[in-house]
Order: structure tokens, then C-alpha cells, then sequence
């Protein structure tokens, strides 16, 4: 469906496009297989300009809006969700400076985040603190002139390929949800390290590991905004990332269904192609209309929380759920439309529905975006 | 320009349906031409009405195209060794020679030619002109350029020939050039017209999916680079006599502003699959690497070497020196296997002259079977190990 | 360093048949692209300015709609763009073209060094390279696979060849002609596009370039196409019927010769 880009937004899809289709579907396969991180093709996304798309123009980045960050992951995300998570984290762990940061502090990093010569991570989940981010133990407390971290992070996506970190952790135990804060820390501070790389279900050329902080000291400055407002800068961080993540979903669903279509006109059963059978069309319609549903809602999520900052939740959730689980159904209906084949790893279609899957985990579990849409609903109605 | 009389045009629209570009369309009744026209004049010879015409000058002809007479072919010489394209020259050299009842030429350079004019003498060449000096030791397009062009103009040929190689196709345009002459490049097929002595030229186009004719009317020579392992050669008659004359180029003409350093040899998997007589060959129905190994396994049975089709090199289940297509190798050995290989054109244009060629394809309509001597449809993972069996058996 | 790359609109070869019934080549479904060869050209290109400072200028031979590969090149990083247009060049083979280009680029002004792809892959003939190189008088190197160095006005090269390849050393002003194996060409990048939409492409038609009519196009031209038709094979086909172990054993027999 005609969408109605704005030629610089088609510009950014053809782009996106050509890099999807040159560089990352010839390489997914062995880079999944092989677990490998994609330096080369972040390099080429960094070279085509598209790091810096969320990045304000004085920081050396384009100045464009969240709706245009969602236009180029939908091609990577029809690519490889790995390589598009990559792609996307670094975001994430940028978010947290553009949104709370000092001048300084953005100019600081910012920069080199555009033109991609460095890649940032979001740190913020731990072994008992995952949908309860409130129960993190990690902790900052300030020594003179620094801050001393410590504890363990897990799961942080991009650890070890990042070199800046944008980290939670409890800086007053006793205020609860207002005693935690945000730091940056750098790949080369003491007393930081990274564990090895996680074995995954999917997303497999994503890199996942611990983050160890053993009296990690930084200096005072890199405190991300003010202490206590943590939480806030991570919810707000969230919300504004999470149609990024839905977006993968509408890329990948879209990935499956081509292949699910052209597969279904090839394939010869019965004298005859089996899309020509009502059960493989009524399969094929349903992922269709799955796919542009949330194609439409996602687009329309991302241009309200571009000019809605304060209004970001419902739309942000709804948009993530929708889209995931979508993604969830019609990757594996997709193996089911290419049966034998499709669960070989020769073809492409197994890899997309161990790769959906985490799309309804991370970015906070499709359970509590449902939380929260039903709590917004509530705030709305009591009126 | 193509000329449209619209007072004649009654827009039958014959010669929409000959425009091989799309070029031609009827518009409201009458005939409308666009800019893919490429001159081709076949709608000027189809309209029945003559309402097409083609405004031409009168193409000013060479003055002294007459004077020009003879085939000359440039025989490649390099890192000691005489490059096979050269005796196939000869060979369809004196096709033509013997069809206009003139003398077939050789030019030949090199350094250390030892009697390697002696070779091209053996294949059929009646006169060798050679020039044997440091300066040629390496190629380099404009000496080798000049000594070819000033031959050229001394001996008048009507036709020159060199092989479609990476020396060929690199310094013949340079000659053509110099000449003020047409050239043709990578022929598969050659003939002269008997009624006025014109070469007509045959070569693919557009990856091989088009064949053209092309000729070169108006100006003398007419050149044409060859595809090897295309054309034969003649059987070699060691008994034959020939001319060999020791052709001194002025100093001037052996400087070239280019230097090469060094030459270097690179051994290619240590694989030419050019030279052998047999070649076992796979593709896309062999589904993967593992799958490939059956295709080593025929070739070992048969002795023959191993080719592949893009699909498979693509692919990476074996190396681009195995190619044979469009955009790998042409091979043209006594026996091709081709397995689970479609018969795509851009395939076949590589292996089509082998003599004798057999497909084996679950697929009865693959276009394979159009080129095949033998076919046989049918599951190659079945087929293939018997085969190697079975000739195992019979090789004892 | 001046650079100016030549590069040619053609329609994607692999896509392109012929009707053996018609004769018709259908172009339907078959899109327009940059040579791919010329891709590998602009890249190299704008990699030795990027090393060595100076401009790309890209200049193509065709009608307007190559506007669209200029564009293309622009947005991979060449700064300006040329565009040599004019009916009158129908139908040119490659003699024509390369005196076409050559007073295309005397127009253009002085270079240093001019890079074309190989081949354009609808006439695949690789002969504009080198006849452009002897119009212009200038030293030529064909099939470059890599550039080595750059230093006192010399580039100092490996040229592919059938067997390996030479270390080949070509003075400035020259032209060199490219294979794939030279890089790998870049995506564009947002920023190149922005300009390339902006660019003014500079268009020359036949009198701009003070051309001599006879030499343009068809009548000047020294070959003409005067057939095209779709291959066609022969083979005495002979398909072998039965079981499997039936198939191989004809088979078998029909190869004693090769065995």
C-alpha cells in the first residue's frame, strides 16, 4: 500500500534497500551459522549516512525523526533481524544521552555514534531484574571525584562490539524507583569487562553478553542527567525505541510471507502449484493482512511519538505487541506454507521464526505492554 | 534518421511486429518511431508500402578498399608457448583464404620465438611475419599495436583476425582505431558473403541471450577478435610450406610509454578445465556442497576434469576456475556430463561445440536436453551413482 | 587528481530475450541500470580521490533517461556529472562513440586520468576503452584488477590476464579500464543522494561538442548490425528410456568410445 513518503523518506528505503539486498540477505546465512558479528555490513550502513539518522545535525548526524529510523530497519529487519538489532541497539544505548544528556556530554559521544566509527549498548537488565527493572543491584556510589560501579549486568545486546555503554544503576537504594541513575561508561574504563558470547535460539549474529563492573571507576561527569531520574530517562529511552523494535517484526513477516509466496507458485503437488489450493491461500491472505496491519500500525505509532514526546506509551506498546506477535505467526506459518523445506536450514524461513521469537521478549515482554496499554486505558477513561 | 512518409503509411503496423527494439509503433493510423531505433533498416525491408527509409550520405567508401587482400590472423605468443587460439585462427583463417582464393598471414611476436613460425606454417599458414625482440618480451598494447598496424597497412589485408583474449580484446581496438576501421568483438561464427566479399561477423550480445550479425562495409581491414576454443584447427602438416619473413619495425615503433614489470603466472586450482577431453560438469540440482562431491567422484570415473555451472560457483560449492558459461570458461571437449544443470543459454554458449554432450536432469523440459546428444531425466542422486558403477565395472 | 569516469545506461543483459517466433526483444520487466562494470569505475574513482584529493566527473554517451546513472554515480560519491545527448547518435557502434566521447572531453577540460569499466554487458565488446585511449592519444592498460600506487604522475598497477597477471606502470595522463575484482562498489549514501537529486547535470548535444556530422551515429559508423535472432542449438537428441539400471547401461554403451 502507498504509504506517501516524502522523497527523503523513499530516499532513506531505496538505501536501506540496496544495502538489505546486496550486502546482508548474502551474508545472513553464514554469519548466523557462524555467529559472527556484522562489522563489515555496519560499516556500510555507517558509510551510507543512516547511523546518524537519529542524530540531531549539530552532532554530525541528519536530524531525522523517529518515523525515518523505522522506514530503513523495516528493509534491514526483511534482511536479518540480527544485523538490524545491531543496528538498532546502538540506538537504544544512544537514546539515553540525547534525551538527558548535557551539551557537553552529546558532543562528547554523539559525534562519533553518526558516523558510526563508534557503537553504543543499553544496559539495564540483570539476572533478577528483568520485567521488574526496579529490583536492579547494581550500584553507583560516589567517591570523590568518581563513581564506583558495581554488579553484573545480563543479556546486553551489542556488549563487547559497543564502546559506549549507557548503564542503570541504583544510586539510593532507599528512594525505590527514584534511586536509580544513568551513567556512560566506556569500553576502556577499569574494572569493566564482558563475558562471553550468550548461545542463542535466534538472532544468532547479534552479539549478547554479560557486563561485569568489579569497582569500575568513572569520572563524575559521566552521569547521564541528574541522580534519580534513571527510571525516567529508561522509560522514556523505551518508548521511544520500540517502534523500532515492532518495525523488525513488519520487515521480518514481510521477509517471510515473499518467500512463502514465491515458494507456494513453484512448488508442484497434485498437478498443480499449491497456491492454487484454498488452504495454502487462506494462509497466504492471512499473513498478507497480518503483515500490512501492522505495517499501518507501526508507521502510525511512529509519526504520533515523533510529535507526541509526553503521550508516547500506548502508542509505543501497542505498535510492539501487535507487530511481534504477528511476526511470531507468520514466520511460523511461513515454515508450515514451506514444510519439508522450510524446516531445513538451507532455506531461509527456519532462521525467521527462531529469530521472531525474541521480538515478543526483549524491549519489555509482550505481557508487560499489555500491562501498560491496559493501564493507559484506565488513566483515559477516568475522566 | 528513419524517414516516415505519412502519406504513404497505411499503419498495418508490419513493422511494429519486425522492430526487434520495440522502436516502431502505430499511433493513431500511422507509424511512430522512438529513440531505441538503432537504424537496423529490417522495417524498411518489411513495409510493404515503402513508407520506411533510412536518409543515409552516401557513406564514403575507403578509396582503396580493392587494393585490400588477404586474411591475416595474429598469432599469440606469451611466457614461451604459442596460445592454442592461434592454430584456431588458421583454421578458420583458411576457411576464408581458401574461399576467396588468397593467402593466409600470420603476424607473430615475442622474444626467444625460437620456430614457432614453423607451428603456424604447420596449421596452414602460408606467409609469417615475425618479429622477435626484448621489446615484446612482455605485451603491451602499443607496441604490439603498432608492429600489427604498420603490417597491416603495408600488406594490405582485407581481414584481420586475433583471438578474443585478454591481450586480444585489449590492443586490437587500439589497431582498429589507428586504422580508421570497424572491429568486431568475441565472434563465434565467421563467413564471407560470396556476392561481394563482405565478412559477416556473428557474436552474442547482451550476456549471450542475443546473437548478432555485424558487418564492416565501408573500410578496410575488416577485424574481428575470435572466441577461442569456438573455431577448429586444421590438422597439422608438418610437410607444409610457407613464407617466414623476419619483419623489421622502425625503433620508434617498439617505445611504449607503458612498462611492465613483471609477468606473473598464477596457478589457477592448478585446474584448466579448457585442455581436457572430458568434463564432468554440475549445477543447481546438486542442492549443495555435499552434493557436488558425486560430481568429483563421475569425473574421476571418466578421467576428466571438473566444470561447474554459475549456480554451483555462486554458491561457493566450488571455485570460479571450474565456471563454464558466459562469464567462465568455453570448453569444448569431446565429452560434456552435464548434471542437474538447467541449460541456461548463458550456460551452454560454454560447452555447446563439445562433440558430444550428456544431460542428466529430473526436469523433461530443461532446455539442456535441446543441446544434449544423450539425455536421460531422472533423479541424478539415483542416476549418477550407478553411472560411476557401471563405468567402473566396465573400465575393470 | 582529475578524474573522469565513463559510464553507459544499458538494460539489465540477464533479463533480456529474444522471441525466436517475432524476433521481438522483450523489454518489458526489463529495467535500466548503471553497467555494473562502470559501478567497479566510479568506485575506484572516488576511492583515488578520496586518497589523493581532486574531482570525479562522470560523463555518459546516451539519451536523456541516462540522466538517471549520472545521478546514480553522484550519489556514490562523483562530484559533478556530464551528460552528452543528441538524436543524432543513434545508432553510433563503438568508432562513433569514441569520437563522440573523445570531443565530449575535450569539452570537458583537462584530466588526469579516465576510467571505464570493462565491457558494457548489451554490446559487450570492451573496444570503447581502448579506441577512446587512441583518440585522445593518450597510454592506455586494459582489465586493471587492482591499483598498486600512485607517485610522480604514475600509476602503478596489476592487470589481469589470462594466465595471471602484470605488474604494469602507466604514466599520467592515461586510461585504464576495470574489472570487477577491483573493489566493491559502495551503497550510496543519504548525503550523496541529497546532492544528486540537487546536482545540475550538465547536457552537451552534438553541436556543444562541435562535432563533425558525418562522424556521429549510424553514418559514422563503421560496422553495422544487419541481423539479430536468438541462438539457436542443434543436438540429435536422443533420449534414453526404462529403469534407471536400463538408462546407465545404454548410456554406458554410447560412451565406450570416451571411456
Amino acid at each position: 500500500m502507498d504509504y506517501f513518503l516524502t522523497e527523503e523518506q523513499q530516499m532513506i528505503v531505496d538505501i536501506a534497500r540496496q544495502i538489505t539486498d546486496e550486502k546482508i540477505i548474502p551474508q545472513r546465512a553464514e554469519l548466523d551459522e557462524k555467529e559472527e558479528f556484522a562489522t563489515d555490513i555496519l560499516n556500510d550502513i555507517a558509510q551510507a549516512d543512516l547511523f546518524g539518522l537519529y542524530i540531531p545535525e549539530e552532532y554530525g548526524g541528519f536530524g531525522a525523526g523517529g518515523f525515518e529510523i523505522v522506514l530503513a530497519l523495516e528493509q534491514f529487519g526483511r534482511g536479518c533481524v540480527a544485523i538490524a538489532t545491531s543496528f538498532a541497539a546502538s540506538a537504544l544505548g544512544a537514546y539515553p544521552i540525547l534525551l538527558s544528556g548535557s551539551a557537553e556530554m552529546k558532543q562528547k559521544y554523539m559525534p562519533d555514534v553518526a558516523s558510526g566509527k563508534k557503537r553504543a549498548a543499553f544496559a539495564l537488565t540483570e539476572a533478577n531484574a528483568g520485567s521488574d527493572a526496579s529490583g536492579i543491584q547494581t550500584t553507583a556510589v560516589l567517591d570523590g571525584d568518581e563513581w564506583v560501579l558495581n554488579g553484573t549486568k545480563q543479556w546486553i545486546t551489542n556488549a563487547g562490539e559497543a564502546q559506549i555503554y549507557s548503564v542503570v544503576a541504583m544510586t539510593d537504594k532507599s528512594k525505590g524507583a527514584r534511586g536509580a541513575s544513568m551513567f556512560v561508561v566506556e569500553d576502556t574504563d577499569p574494572g569493566f569487562s564482558c563475558g562471553p558470547k550468550e548461545k542463542k535460539m535466534g538472532i544468532r549474529a547479534s552479539a549478547t553478553c554479560e557486563l561485569i563492573f568489579k569497582d569500575c571507576r568513572i569520572p563524575k561527569d559521566r552521569l547521564i542527567g541528574r541522580q534519580g531520574m534513571g527510571f525516567i530517562t529508561v522509560m522514556k529511552t523505551l518508548d521511544l525505541s520500540r517502534p523500532g523494535i515492532a518495525i523488525l517484526g513488519v520487515g521480518l513477516g514481510q521477509a517471510a510471507l515473499d518467500e512463502s509466496v514465491t515458494y507456494a507458485k513453484q512448488r508442484v503437488q497434485f498437478g498443480k502449484p499449491i497456491i492454487s489450493f484454498q488452504a495454502i491461500q487462506h494462509m497466504l491472505a492471512d499473513m498478507a493482512i497480518k503483515v500490512e496491519a501492522s505495517r499501518a500500525l507501526v508507521y502510525a505509532a511512529a509519526k504520533h511519538i515523533a510529535k507526541h514526546p509526553k503521550d508516547m506509551s500506548k502508542a509505543s506498546s501497542m505498535c510492539k505487541v501487535f507487530a511481534t506477535d504477528m511476526a511470531m505467526e507468520v514466520t511460523t506459518d511461513a515454515v508450515q506454507v514451506l514444510a519439508g523445506y522450510g524446516y531445513m536450514r538451507e532455506y531461509p524461513v527456519e532462521k525467521m521464526m527462531r529469530d521472531a521469537k525474541i521480538l515478543q521478549i526483549y524491549e519489555g515482554t509482550n505481557q508487560i505492554q499489555r500491562n501498560v496499554v491496559g493501564q493507559e486505558l484506565n488513566k483515559e477513561y477516568t475522566k | 534518421m528513419l524517414q516516415i512518409d505519412i502519406e504513404a503509411c497505411i499503419g498495418c503496423g508490419v513493422c511494429e511486429e519486425e522492430c526487434t527494439f520495440d522502436a516502431i509503433e502505430v499511433i493513431d493510423g500511422i507509424a511512430v518511431v522512438n529513440e531505441k531505433c538503432t537504424l537496423c533498416g529490417s522495417c524498411v525491408d518489411s513495409c510493404e508500402v515503402g513508407a520506411l527509409s533510412i536518409e543515409q550520405k552516401e557513406k564514403v567508401v575507403q578509396a582503396d578498399l580493392a587494393e585490400w587482400s588477404g586474411i591475416m590472423i595474429f598469432a599469440e605468443f606469451r611466457h614461451g608457448k604459442m596460445v592454442p587460439v592461434s592454430f584456431e585462427l588458421l583454421g578458420i583463417g583458411r576457411q576464408l583464404a581458401d574461399q576467396q582464393n588468397v593467402p593466409l598471414s600470420a603476424v607473430l611476436l615475442g622474444s626467444g620465438l625460437g620456430d614457432a613460425a614453423r607451428d603456424l606454417v604447420s596449421y596452414g599458414a602460408d606467409i609469417v611475419y615475425q618479429v622477435d625482440d626484448p621489446a615484446l618480451e612482455y605485451f603491451t598494447d602499443e607496441i604490439y599495436g603498432n608492429i600489427l598496424e604498420d603490417v597491416a597497412r603495408e600488406q594490405k589485408p582485407e581481414v584481420v583476425l586475433a583471438g578474443a583474449t585478454a591481450i586480444g580484446r585489449s590492443f586490437i581496438p587500439l589497431v582498429a582505431t589507428s586504422l580508421a576501421t570497424g572491429l568486431t568483438a568475441d565472434c563465434t561464427q565467421l563467413a564471407i558473403r560470396p556476392e561481394d566479399g563482405v565478412l559477416l561477423q556473428t557474436r552474442p550480445a547482451f550476456g549471450g541471450n542475443i546473437m548478432a550479425t555485424i558487418e564492416c562495409p565501408h573500410t578496410r581491414p575488416q577485424m574481428a577478435t575470435v572466441r577461442p576454443r569456438v573455431m577448429k584447427a586444421v590438422e597439422q602438416d608438418a610437410e607444409r610450406k610457407g613464407e617466414i619473413i623476419d619483419y623489421q619495425p622502425k625503433p620508434e615503433r617498439l617505445q611504449s610509454k607503458v612498462r611492465v614489470l613483471q609477468s606473473v603466472l598464477e596457478e589457477q586450482d592448478q585446474v584448466n578445465i579448457t585442455e581436457g577431453d572430458t568434463i564432468v560438469a554440475g549445477g543447481r540440482g546438486l542442492d549443495n556442497e555435499k552434493g557436488f562431491e558425486l560430481i568429483k567422484q563421475l569425473a574421476d570415473a571418466v578421467g576428466g576434469a571438473v566444470g561447474a555451472s554459475r549456480a554451483a560457483v555462486d554458491s561457493e560449492w566450488i571455485a570460479y576456475p571450474h565456471q563454464v558459461g558466459q562469464t567462465g570458461k568455453t570448453v569444448n571437449p569431446k565429452l560434456y556430463i552435464a548434471c542437474g544443470i538447467s541449460g541456461a543459454i548463458q550456460h551452454v554458449v560454454g560447452m555447446q561445440s563439445s562433440e558430444t554432450i550428456v544431460a542428466i536432469n529430473r526436469d523433461p523440459h530443461a532446455s539442456i536436453f535441446d543441446v544434449a546428444t544423450y539425455g536421460i531425466v531422472g533423479d541424478l542422486f539415483e542416476v549418477v551413482p550407478k553411472l560411476i558403477e557401471k563405468i567402473k565395472e566396465r573400465r575393470g | 587528481m582529475n578524474i573522469i569516469v565513463c559510464i553507459k545506461q544499458v538494460p539489465d543483459a540477464k533479463d533480456v530475450r529474444l522471441d525466436p517466433k517475432t524476433n521481438t526483444m522483450a523489454r518489458e520487466g526489463v529495467e535500466a541500470i548503471m553497467n555494473p562494470f562502470d559501478r567497479h569505475a566510479v568506485e575506484e574513482g572516488v576511492r583515488l580521490k578520496e586518497q589523493h584529493g581532486g574531482t570525479v566527473t562522470v560523463l555518459s554517451m546516451g539519451p536523456p533517461q541516462a540522466e538517471a546513472v549520472l545521478r546514480e554515480a553522484v550519489s556514490c560519491g562523483a562530484d559533478e556529472a556530464v551528460l552528452v545527448s543528441d538524436r543524432a547518435f543513434a545508432g553510433a557502434d563503438t568508432w562513433a562513440t569514441t569520437y563522440t566521447l573523445g570531443k565530449a572531453i575535450e569539452k570537458i577540460g583537462p584530466f588526469d586520468l579516465i576510467l571505464c569499466g570493462k565491457q558494457a554487458i548489451d554490446g559487450d565488446t570492451a573496444q570503447v576503452g581502448p579506441g577512446l585511449a587512441k583518440r585522445l592519444n593518450i597510454p592506455y592498460v586494459s582489465y586493471v584488477r587492482k591499483i598498486t600506487g600512485f607517485e610522480n604522475d604514475t600509476i602503478l598497477l596489476h592487470r589481469l590476464m589470462d594466465d595471471g597477471y602484470d605488474e604494469v606502470e602507466v604514466p599520467l595522463p592515461g586510461l585504464l579500464t576495470v574489472v570487477k575484482e577491483i573493489n566493491e562498489p559502495r551503497v550510496p549514501s543519504l548525503k550523496g543522494k541529497m546532492k544528486a537529486k540537487s546536482l545540475s547535470i550538465k547536457t552537451l548535444n552534438a553541436g556543444d561538442i562541435e562535432a563533425d556530422a558525418g562522424s556521429l551515429g549510424l553514418p559514422g559508423s563503421t560496422t553495422q548490425v544487419v541481423k539479430v535472432f536468438a541462438p539457436e542449438f542443434k543436438g540429435e537428441r536422443a533420449m534414453l528410456s526404462g529403469t534407471v539400471d536400463e538408462q546407465v547401461e545404454q548410456l554406458v554403451n554410447k560412451l565406450e568410445p570416451y571411456l
